[in-house]
């Protein structure tokens, strides 16, 4: 019988960077959803797609809808890409690695602080939403044709809208999925997440709520309203839209306030 | 010398278990909180194997988690290599190798990915790993599926994945929660071999089981646990030294045994004698001579004797003695 050819335990754990560690993490993820991308990019954008062909290319060519109207779908259907695919990527995971398989011990064994972890579980579902949104919008630009009014002049804020929206839905997933039971996430999503969809000022610009004041304040809590109207601004800025500043902030705001609360419960979880 | 590890006065509480569906009139029951953890104390040394037995329930698991930061403890002290482990959870985990009681390998990750990446969170760079991992999976017998799922490894052998997972980063101390739970008797000893080879190279291996015989076989010191209390902790040989009076045997009759203690207690050789349920149990240094006489008492007092076991002076019999059940009950 061979001896275990492993060094004899002298060494002294040799203190390693927390960025190390994290890019590791990191690595991890990215590596397991690359290998899911198409499954993972037909399950989170098949509705929004099949929305574009709908309200972008079947209607309006009925006579339906106006040609214009897909400058203001466009911006929306990227923001619930971009939101869902970053809330999916974290919640479901999250829940099933707490409740059920327990396959995230080995990572909360590593030698970094407990909410660092939960730290890359919220970057690692941020890429996946922006992975989905990058592959939406020439596939809706490609389906309704020229889109009057859009522009990439305004690129730098485009990024800085998906990087926040992502960063907050990402937070949220990591919020849902560590506080609820994995036999509840598909109730959560349809309770939760697909009013949140159709009441997110997704398919439609804020302001043409105006001619129903009680939605349109209502409609203020969702937080895909700002990535939608976000959007909008960087976008499509010819289309009425909520500044752009109020939507940084509101977004900074949301990200902050799920994180805090989306650490606090995963720790939770993982410290028993 | 400094220990590996020690706990002072550990204790757990976890809140009280939440009885889901319950619903119907009458006030909700309230239900204790449960003490897991009642003031444990325990020091490990340097290279030792260290055992700690004791049923299910016991508090060995959570004694475990205290110590690989995975469990948040109630009061008391717990270090790991001189190392708070509540002060600074990051220090320990550098420090520790744990296999878990139930394997839960990645598997989003094929096996050689699981030992990969799990170096990789440790900070050592693949081409370090590599090899490493290579050698694990071959002296662990499972090389040949290091591409593969991990859902296509047995049970054995995803056991033996979480054992090269926990060496993989070459820890100083090795965590095992009953390692050998649902192994076959083969698995089981080729683990014992594996487990004594670890233990030669120096390091310090904690091992919680319910398995006596594992116990008595590899460690060099035994921690008796039950009701997140210690009752005994020694060598083995010294443990076996203290089971009392030597033999127990358990006479099995066929009403409450509480009547006869009295009259086991009178005969000349039983150093004690006690009740459980329809068991009545006499410890004795004169072997099995006595069982005639038992039997005659029990009789005396109206009992018919169904059945007879002998137990030698054993952990096993120390244990009954120490708590007053079986191990596996």
């Amino acid at each position: 019988m061979s001896t275990l050819a492993i060094d004899a335990p002298a060494r002294d754990g040799a203190a390693v960077s927390p960025a190390r560690v994290f890019a590791a993490l990191l690595r991890r993820d990215v590596r397991v959803a690359a290998r899911e991308l198409p499954a993972f990019l037909l399950r989170t954008t098949l509705q929004p797609v099949m929305f574009v062909v709908v309200f972008g290319y079947l209607l309006p060519r009925m006579g339906f809808m106006s040609r214009g109207y897909t400058s203001a779908l466009l911006p929306g259907v990227l923001a619930v890409s971009l939101a869902m695919s970053a809330i999916q990527a974290v919640t479901l995971p999250m829940a099933i690695d707490f409740a059920a398989t327990k396959e995230i011990e080995d990572r909360l064994l590593a030698p970094v602080p407990t909410w660092l972890i939960a730290v890359e579980k919220i970057v690692s579902g941020m890429i996946q939403g922006l992975v989905s949104a990058l592959f939406v919008l020439p596939l809706g630009r490609l389906i309704m044709g020229p889109i009057p009014g859009l522009t990439l002049a305004h690129g730098g804020e485009v990024l800085l809208v998906a990087l926040l929206g992502a960063a907050a839905f990402s937070a949220l997933g990591l919020l849902l999925g560590t506080a609820v039971a994995p036999q509840q996430v598909g109730m959560m999503f349809s309770v939760i997440v697909a009013p949140m969809i159709f009441f997110g000022c997704t398919y439609y610009p804020w302001r043409g709520l105006d001619a129903v004041p009680v939605v349109k304040y209502a409609v203020l809590i969702n937080p895909l309203v700002y990535v939608a109207e976000g959007m909008r601004a960087a976008l499509t800025p010819g289309m009425p839209h909520m500044p752009l500043p109020v939507v940084l902030v509101m977004l900074v705001v949301l990200t902050a306030g799920f994180g805090a609360v989306g650490l606090r419960s995963f720790y939770r979880r993982a410290i028993g | 010398m400094q220990a590996a590890i020690e706990t002072v006065d550990l204790r757990k509480t976890y809140p009280a278990p939440k009885i889901p569906g319950r619903r119907g009139p009458g006030p909700a029951q309230p239900t204790p909180d449960v003490l897991a953890l009642d003031g444990l104390d325990l020091r490990v040394e340097p290279g030792e194997f260290f055992g700690m037995l004791g049923p299910n329930g016991a508090g060995k698991t959570t004694t475990i988690g205290i110590l690989t930061t995975r469990v948040r403890a109630t009061g008391g002290q717990a270090r790991v290599d001189g190392v708070e482990v509540h002060a600074h959870p990051v220090e320990v985990r550098r420090r520790i190798g744990v296999v878990p009681q139930r394997p839960n390998p990645d598997r989003a990750l094929n096996v050689v990915e699981n030992l990969l990446f799990h170096a990789a969170y440790f900070g050592i760079p693949r081409a370090v790993a590599l090899p490493r991992a290579q050698t694990l999976m071959e002296r662990l017998g499972f090389a040949d599926k290091a591409l593969a799922k991990t859902d296509a490894l047995s049970g054995g052998q995803q056991q033996r994945l979480m054992i090269a997972r926990a060496l993989v980063h070459e820890p100083r101390v090795v965590f095992l929660d009953e390692p050998t739970v649902g192994l076959d008797p083969a698995a089981r000893l080729e683990l014992w071999s594996l487990l004594r080879e670890l233990h030669a190279q120096g390091r310090t291996i904690v091992m919680t089981t319910h398995y006596m015989e594992e116990a008595d076989q590899l460690c060099d010191r035994i921690a008796i646990i039950d009701r997140g209390k210690l009752l005994a902790l020694d060598t083995t040989a010294g443990l076996r030294a203290r089971a009392p009076g030597g033999t127990m045997i358990e006479l099995a009759l066929d009403g409450d045994a509480s009547d006869v203690v009295d009259a086991a207690l009178a005969l000349e050789g039983v150093e004690r004698a006690e009740a459980r349920g329809n068991a009545l149990r006499a410890f004795t240094p004169r072997g099995g001579d006595l069982i005639p006489a038992l039997i005659t008492a029990a009789e005396a007092r109206g009992r018919a004797v169904k059945d007879i076991q002998l137990a030698r002076p054993s952990l096993e019999t120390l244990f009954i003695s120490l708590t007053g059940r079986k191990l596996d009950a």
